[in-house]
């Protein structure tokens, strides 16, 4: 195996850690603050690809089919949010257990409108040139994807950490009463949250779709990457989904070209010893 | 007579009645039915160990299922073992994994708990899925050959629900004994109070370690019957569909009660039956009957009923010991 062989795999690793950045941080986003843990996640980035998918057939650019999925998501989460997840606030199993039937329930809807054939999204012409550098060529739509992670990592730190609405939002991971007392209004910043993690989910959907295609069970693949990076990363913790899904990425990229029968069983290593040894993860504070 | 004894006379009577009506029907599609029922009764009961008695979620418990009937599978066709050695092999395959497994899903308590068996799960539906050299990948395992049991034939519909009420009431009488245990008292201890427990002196890492071990153990019960039954072993057995409709029965059957996984069991299969016999969109109907229990009927079908059942039947008077 030559070197070009370890940078593409490299880039393919980074490439998808920037994926399940997208995907964990709204999860881990939603899960720091409300303490539910959304099982529907996975099943929100494969209805963004599909979403993503109808937008580019229809005629749209790439960009359009990101926002569609975006907006869609947020909208489905929002409805979730305020019809289901609210009415049983303070019952965390029921959450969680009623995010597992949805996840379900959009599964077998998309099973049923976007048929069972894997479907590859185009990637648009002028994200896919190839970048030469080192004397190797690259697929350029990765570079892009990995771009975007970043950027969105952080605009996400800044919101978190830079603005009011972030200092409301670490309140209410810190201490959800003593928040709601100072008048912070917590259940409004539960639902920008929720929306805001759902989007980011339905966008990398889209951006995955090039990249992963999208097929009936890519819920079920992406969601116990998802989960594996908040174990390792700690829960609610921008930083941490960063690191985490980077690591995931890498874990899993190589575990698939190396010893594809086992490439889950190797992605679990890393959590078996986090867990082990940090059971609140690289980045959290306390066990939730 | 208590209320509480007149309920599980009622109880122990409508349990028998509904275990011979598929032989009544005679038909071997309802006797099917019946044989499908209690495989997943065990596999429900097995799970209510840690969900209802342990307080413990778990979204992984299908891999126990899977594993089991995947090692059956692989040493009686590639290894030439009889049903019963490699069914010998399987629950030691399982028993293993399950304390694996446990001690890695007991690092965290509650959702942390949850996703860990969730992601373990995925893992060996990876597993099966990806080795394709060994579990056949997407096509799974077919043509295992139901075994005979002293001398008789059990492809024959009858029998083989025969065997499987023999291994369903063993697996409730040993769930029952398992309830009033000392360690089964413990661990519903370390449900309610995880702290006082700990406080007491009991161990409450090593009490729900030892409870989900022996869950494992019976849902790898479950997985030998499960093959004995279909013949054939698919990587979806072990995925998450499969782990969220055990799960399905317990809660709406009713966690934490004897025959509430039993009751969800039935009311699972029999809608799957009839809802597949028209329309193929099982696993929509599976998700939303899940968002519906658990937002309409938290507490399950069995609960309900026994408080029902308690306001229809007053106490008898010369009975001076309450129930509560």
């Amino acid at each position: 195996m030559s070197i070009g062989f370890w940078l593409l795999q490299s880039l393919n690793a980074l490439a998808l850690g920037g994926l399940l950045f997208l995907l964990s941080s709204g999860f881990s986003l939603i899960f720091g603050l409300m303490r539910v843990a959304n099982l529907s996640h996975g099943a929100y980035f494969m209805l963004g690809a599909y979403v993503g998918l109808s937008v580019l057939q229809a005629g749209f650019g790439f960009i359009e089919a990101i926002l569609a999925a975006g907006i869609v998501i947020a909208v489905l989460g929002g409805l979730i949010e305020r019809f289901l997840l609210r009415r049983l606030a303070n019952r965390t199993l029921a959450q969680v257990l009623v995010t597992l039937g949805l996840a379900f329930a959009i599964a077998d809807i998309c099973l049923m409108l976007w048929s069972g054939d894997p479907m590859q999204l185009p990637a648009p012409r002028w994200l896919s040139q190839p970048i030469r550098a080192f004397g190797f060529v690259f697929p350029g739509y990765r570079v892009f994807v990995v771009e975007v992670s970043i950027v969105v990592a952080v605009l996400l730190w800044l919101l978190i950490e830079r603005t009011k609405l972030g200092a409301m939002v670490r309140a209410s991971v810190d201490d959800i009463q003593m928040a709601r007392g100072v008048g912070i209004p917590a259940q409004k910043l539960f639902s920008f949250i929720f929306c805001l993690g759902a989007a980011l989910a339905g966008m990398g959907g889209v951006l995955g779709g090039p990249i992963l295609s999208v097929y009936p069970g890519l819920d079920g693949e992406m969601l116990p990457l998802a989960l594996v990076v908040v174990i390792l990363g700690g829960i609610g913790s921008i930083g941490g989904a960063f690191v985490g899904a980077y690591i995931t990425g890498f874990i899993y990229t190589f575990g698939q070209t190396l010893l594809p029968a086992f490439s889950y069983v190797i992605l679990f290593l890393p959590m078996i010893v986090i867990l082990a040894f940090r059971p609140s993860g690289l980045f959290g504070k306390s066990a939730p | 007579m208590t209320s509480n004894t007149r309920i599980t006379l009622i109880s122990v009577t409508l349990l028998v009645l509904a275990l011979a009506a598929p032989l009544v029907a005679g038909q071997p599609f309802y006797i099917n039915i019946g044989s499908q029922v209690l495989i997943a009764a065990i596999f429900a009961m097995s799970l209510n160990i840690l969900v209802g008695y342990g307080g413990m979620t778990s979204i992984g418990h299908a891999a126990y299922l899977g594993t089991s009937a995947y090692v059956v599978a692989l040493l009686t066709l590639q290894h030439g073992f009889g049903f019963y050695a490699a069914s010998a092999v399987a629950l030691g395959v399982v028993v293993v994994m399950a304390a694996i497994f446990g001690a890695i899903a007991l690092r965290g308590t509650g959702i942390t708990f949850l996703m860990i068996t969730l992601a373990l799960g995925q893992t060996m539906w990876g597993v099966a899925f990806r080795w394709s050299d060994v579990t056949g990948g997407d096509n799974g395992l077919p043509d295992i050959k139901r075994p005979d049991l002293f001398g008789l034939n059990l492809v024959e519909p009858g029998l083989f629900y025969a065997v499987m009420i023999a291994l369903f009431v063993i697996a409730l009488v040993g769930m029952w004994i398992f309830t009033q245990s000392g360690l089964g008292l413990s661990l519903q201890g370390t449900r309610d109070q995880p702290r006082r427990m700990g406080m007491l002196g009991h161990h409450v890492w090593l009490v729900r370690w030892i409870a989900f071990i022996i869950a494992g153990f019976w849902a790898g019960v479950a997985g030998i019957a499960f093959i004995g039954y279909h013949g054939y072993i698919h990587p979806l057995s072990l995925g998450l569909a499969n782990s969220a409709e055990v799960l399905l029965m317990v809660i709406a059957g009713g966690a934490g009660t004897l025959l509430g996984p039993v009751v969800g069991a039935a009311i699972v299969v029999v809608l799957k039956m009839v809802v597949s016999a028209y329309v193929s969109r099982w696993v929509l109907l599976l998700g939303c009957t899940f968002v519906a229990i658990v937002i309409l009927l938290p507490e399950g079908v069995v609960p309900g009923l026994e408080r029902l059942l308690k306001t229809l039947l007053p106490e008898t008077r010369n009975d001076g010991e309450a129930s509560s």
